[in-house]
């Protein structure tokens, strides 16, 4: 067999010959192809990846493990991390996303953390057309066919339309658990003369190679990747939790590895690597679906719903009564040895004998070369004077909000469990951020997901910062202090130097915001080659920051004004038309650049949004995101059910401050008997009072006249 | 009061109804293991929660009601104890033959989960004897195959002998098509026994238990079975 047939390069085929000082065995090269594909090495995004801060003052666990912890105090944790099945949602909506579900509920699993939330990052394509109503109707099926049965709430997400995506949605699953911070599990800890167990389902021969096939462009012909697919069973999933969680309570597990990308090989050799001991695994012990497998096909199958776990041998027979009690498979399948050896036996023939630290990592990286695209003189060229302006703008609202990307998302939403395990104070729905409470603390935490394609598309350094920013301002202005963030990183093939740069410029400027905002990555994902032959995806970066809210007294709800409130605005006047959703709507493409990121107006403003709810000086407050301060208004007018009046008192075009976007703005309710300890909490901060609540109408002199009840209408799409 | 929760293979809420009832009622909860052949003797209230037991890969609920320790909740419902189901719980119940019907798929073929109101209309019953005859209440549903089915004439008999408890309704309390998200025949959302002390619906009163959930109308059926369970015992 050759090398490129294994998905090895020519480089990476020599660098493995000299590690291993022979040639590679037919199954060490299919396997070692599969570990050093793009999808298990990160080997095109580690040094980028490197730019993030990862270190913080809550930080538990960060980048290297099956996903990230924070502290949240009272002696508890908060695991998360985000994961694409892009290439599966594309080929199988259902299973793909189904099974994107289920695998990062055990990536959460594996530190011995409870999955308490699921949100998803949803990015369908034209929304005109009949092939994204059925990937889009498959992908939410598959979510909620997963996420409710194994009973993990899925709490809210973004959903993201553009004719980008249109071949190649992407899935970004993210999970939320809850773990003690005492009993976090490690997939570090393995020593020699342990045992090896796999639980859970049979190992059969479905997504074989899935990640080598995440690993390159979709090809047109999508029915021929179907075998790479894996199929979920949220049932012994929801089985598997249960026992793992049986098993760490009861003190059983020493180390634990989920199950994702190349299976049994990469979590078991993962263990090993990490924690400096070799291993033997004897593949005729693994329990199988169907009969002739060859080893290779055991070692890369992606089987779902199994987790690997190295426990004491006098403690095999407790583990094994405990899987039974669950109706669960499960077999001691190695043992821990000393020495740096990842052996694979099949009966006594020796299949696989490879440096453990080799398997994981040690892939060269490719160093793509980076070019500024050309077309970035052309892309800047903008100016307002492009869009006409009409001093009406309530059509331009009108459509804004019944459009796809910003009306509700009830369609999608409503097909999910939002409120099972009892901790969803706020959920999907007209909410900037989701809320979690903690059973047995007064804490409770926040989470904001989210992406800017068209920005990071014009500017992927300003866009890269922007969403990071976005994420944080929302969690701020609900007072909840950001502890830490993960994120998905999902582009096109890095291959082409444009499209490297964009890659590159854009974690530069994520890593830019998280420093300034002592916002730490504790986890995150990288998915390429997101293209086909016709089309590639906008650079879309997708990011979750979790949040601490001290006690409910000191969460700040949105949508919930009341007659006579003050509606205030904080932040500068001159957002930017870039990359906006007015923009897209008047122009059809996206054009100029976005807003600059100013780190020390946005780290000013967290501050003040976070003083702002701990002292309860506002009834309800929203940054300003996608659609501007117009759709927060109007989103605001229609959770409350009042309307506005108002006068801009500015001297520049009127659309820039209704519809422009990005940097650190929001609007808050304030009571009277709060306006001036609010007005003192911003002071030195841009502020305007524009309104009183009250009305039936949200009405802006000489610009918008629309009546609360039809905002509510057309945004609800009834 | 004794409750135990009923865990089958694949339960998901029975972790929030003994946490909802424990925290409501300060009572003692105890869990109790499909496997298992027999619930504890001074058992007052088993309830069998919501879920997907055994994945639902048969018929929602058939799996789960020839598990052998559904014969003990039989009997224990034969001494005129009370039985409660929610969600899955109560379609186990109608696979049990310990109520009359069958759910079918909601009538927009998705899963359905959101607030909805219900209009309580029996309220002579242990489990929700704090209520008052034809209140309003907002509990969530979570479920795909919720539409209540009986034949016409096994309807009739049901709404003639007043088994209805709780039916869908819009927020003015109006028993119309709108307020009928999963399409059961005659709005119907939860019913009881004619002994009265078998009841099963598919909203979930426990994540209507607390203020912080958003709201505690279902609080009150915890308490109003308490209130029975002491009458009763005193």
């Amino acid at each position: 067999m050759h090398y490129s047939e294994a998905g090895l390069r020519e480089n990476e085929y020599k660098a493995l010959v000299e590690t291993l000082g022979r040639e590679p065995n037919e199954c060490e090269l299919l396997i070692m192809g599969v570990m050093w594909s793009e999808h298990c090495s990160y080997k095109s995004t580690k040094p980028l990846l490197s730019l993030f801060p990862t270190e913080g003052k809550s930080v538990v666990l960060g980048p290297g493990e099956n996903a990230g912890i924070v502290d949240i105090g009272d002696g508890n944790g908060i695991a998360f991390k985000v994961e694409s099945h892009n290439h599966p949602s594309a080929v199988a909506p259902f299973q793909g996303a189904a099974t994107g579900v289920g695998g990062i509920i055990r990536d959460i699993l594996a530190l011995g953390a409870r999955p308490i939330a699921s949100l998803d990052g949803l990015f369908f394509g034209d929304p005109e057309l009949q092939k994204t109503k059925n990937l889009s109707d498959g992908i939410v099926r598959g979510i909620g066919g997963y996420g409710n049965p194994v009973g993990v709430p899925t709490v809210g997400g973004k959903t993201f339309y553009d004719k980008s995506y249109t071949d190649n949605p992407l899935v970004n699953a993210m999970c939320l658990g809850h773990v003690k911070l005492d009993q976090i599990i490690s997939s570090q800890t393995a020593l020699p003369g342990q045992a090896v167990v796999l639980l859970g389902s049979k190992t059969g021969r479905d997504g074989i190679a899935g990640a080598a096939f995440a690993s390159i462009e979709l090809s047109e012909d999508t029915k021929s990747s179907r075998p790479n697919i894996q199929i979920g069973d949220p049932f012994v999933e929801k089985l598997l939790i249960e026992a793992c969680l049986e098993l760490k309570e009861k003190g059983l597990i020493v180390s634990m590895q989920d199950m994702g990308a190349a299976g049994i090989t990469s979590s078991s050799s993962e263990i090993a690597a990490k924690s400096g001991v070799g291993m033997i695994m004897y593949f005729d012990r693994v329990p199988l679906r169907e009969t002739g497998m060859e080893p290779w096909e055991i070692a890369l199958s992606e089987s779902q719903e199994r987790m690997l776990m190295i426990v004491e041998f006098e403690n095999v027979s407790h583990v094994m009564s405990i899987a039974e009690k669950w109706d669960l498979d499960a077999a001691v399948i190695g043992e821990v040895i000393e020495g740096n050896d990842y052996i694979i036996k099949d009966g006594e023939t020796i299949v696989v004998d490879l440096p453990a630290t080799l398997i994981g990592s040690d892939c060269p990286s490719p160093d793509w070369e980076s070019s500024v695209p050309s077309d970035l003189a052309e892309k800047w060229n903008f100016s307002v004077e492009n869009i006409p302006f009409n001093n009406d703008l309530t059509p331009d609202l009108r459509d804004l909000i019944s459009s796809p990307n910003l009306r509700e998302k009830k369609w999608i939403y409503e097909q999910y469990d939002q409120m099972v395990q009892l901790n969803t104070v706020t959920g999907p729905g007209n909410n900037d951020i989701s809320v979690l409470r903690i059973k047995g603390s007064e804490k409770l935490v926040g989470v904001s997901m989210e992406s800017d394609p068209w920005k990071c598309y014009l500017d992927p350094y300003r866009g890269g910062a922007e969403t990071v920013a976005r994420s944080i301002r929302a969690l701020a202005v609900a007072g909840a202090e950001p502890l830490g963030m993960t994120n998905c990183l999902n582009y096109p093939s890095p291959e082409i130097p444009e499209q490297f740069w964009e890659l590159s410029e854009s974690v530069k400027g994520m890593a830019a915001c998280c420093s300034e905002l002592d916002c730490p990555v504790v986890s995150g994902n990288v998915s390429l080659y997101n293209e086909t032959a016709s089309q590639r995806i906008l650079p879309t970066p997708l990011v979750g920051v979790v949040g601490l809210i001290r006690n409910e007294k000191e969460m700040l709800r949105c949508g919930c004004w009341k007659e006579g409130d003050h509606i205030f605005y904080v932040g500068l006047s001159d957002p930017s038309l870039s990359g906006s959703h007015y923009q897209m709507h008047k122009m059809g493409s996206p054009k100029g650049r976005p807003l600059i990121f100013n780190g020390q107006a946005e780290s000013d403003f967290v501050a003040r949004a976070l003083g702002t709810a701990r002292k309860g000086l506002a009834r309800s407050g929203r940054a300003i995101a996608g659609g501007g301060l117009a759709s927060a208004l109007a989103k605001e007018c229609i959770s409350s059910g009042i309307g506005a009046e108002m006068k801009l008192n500015i001297p520049t075009r009127k659309d820039i401050l209704l519809f422009g976007e990005g940097g650190p703005r929001a609007i808050y309710a304030v009571p009277s008997d709060k306006i001036v300890e609010f007005r003192h909490t911003w002071r030195g901060f841009p502020i305007v009072m524009l309104a009183k609540a009250g009305g039936k109408s949200l009405y802006i002199e000489g610009h918008l006249n629309i009546k609360v009840e039809e905002l509510q209408k057309i945004w609800r799409q009834e | 009061m004794h409750t135990a929760v009923v865990i089958f293979p694949g339960s998901n809420c029975d972790r929030d109804v003994i946490h909802a009832v424990s925290e409501i009622t300060g009572s003692v909860v105890v869990p109790v293991w499909h496997k298992d052949t027999a619930i504890p003797t001074s058992t007052d209230l088993v309830i069998i929660p919501g879920g997907f037991s055994y994945g639902d890969y048969l018929r929602c609920g058939a799996m789960a009601a020839r598990s052998p320790i559904m014969a003990s909740v039989k009997k224990h419902a034969s001494q005129g104890k009370l039985v409660l189901g929610i969600c899955n719980g109560f379609q186990i119940l109608t696979e049990s033959k310990l109520l009359p019907g069958a759910m079918l798929a909601n009538k927009t073929l998705t899963f359905i989960c959101k607030q909805c109101f219900l209009k309580v209309e029996k309220t002579d019953i242990p489990f929700t004897l704090k209520y008052k005859n034809d209140q309003i209440v907002q509990f969530p549903i979570a479920h795909h195959e919720g539409l209540y089915f009986l034949p016409q004439d096994s309807l009739r008999e049901i709404e003639q002998n007043g088994q209805v408890v709780f039916r869908y309704c819009t927020s003015s309390g109006e028993i119309s098509e709108d307020g009928n998200s999963n399409g059961s025949l005659n709005n119907i959302a939860g019913i009881v026994n004619r002994q009265g002390n078998v009841l099963g619906l598919m909203p979930h009163p426990e994540r209507a238990s607390e203020r912080i959930m958003g709201g505690t109308d279902g609080a009150l059926m915890w308490n109003s079975i308490k209130t029975w369970i002491d009458r009763e015992g005193a």
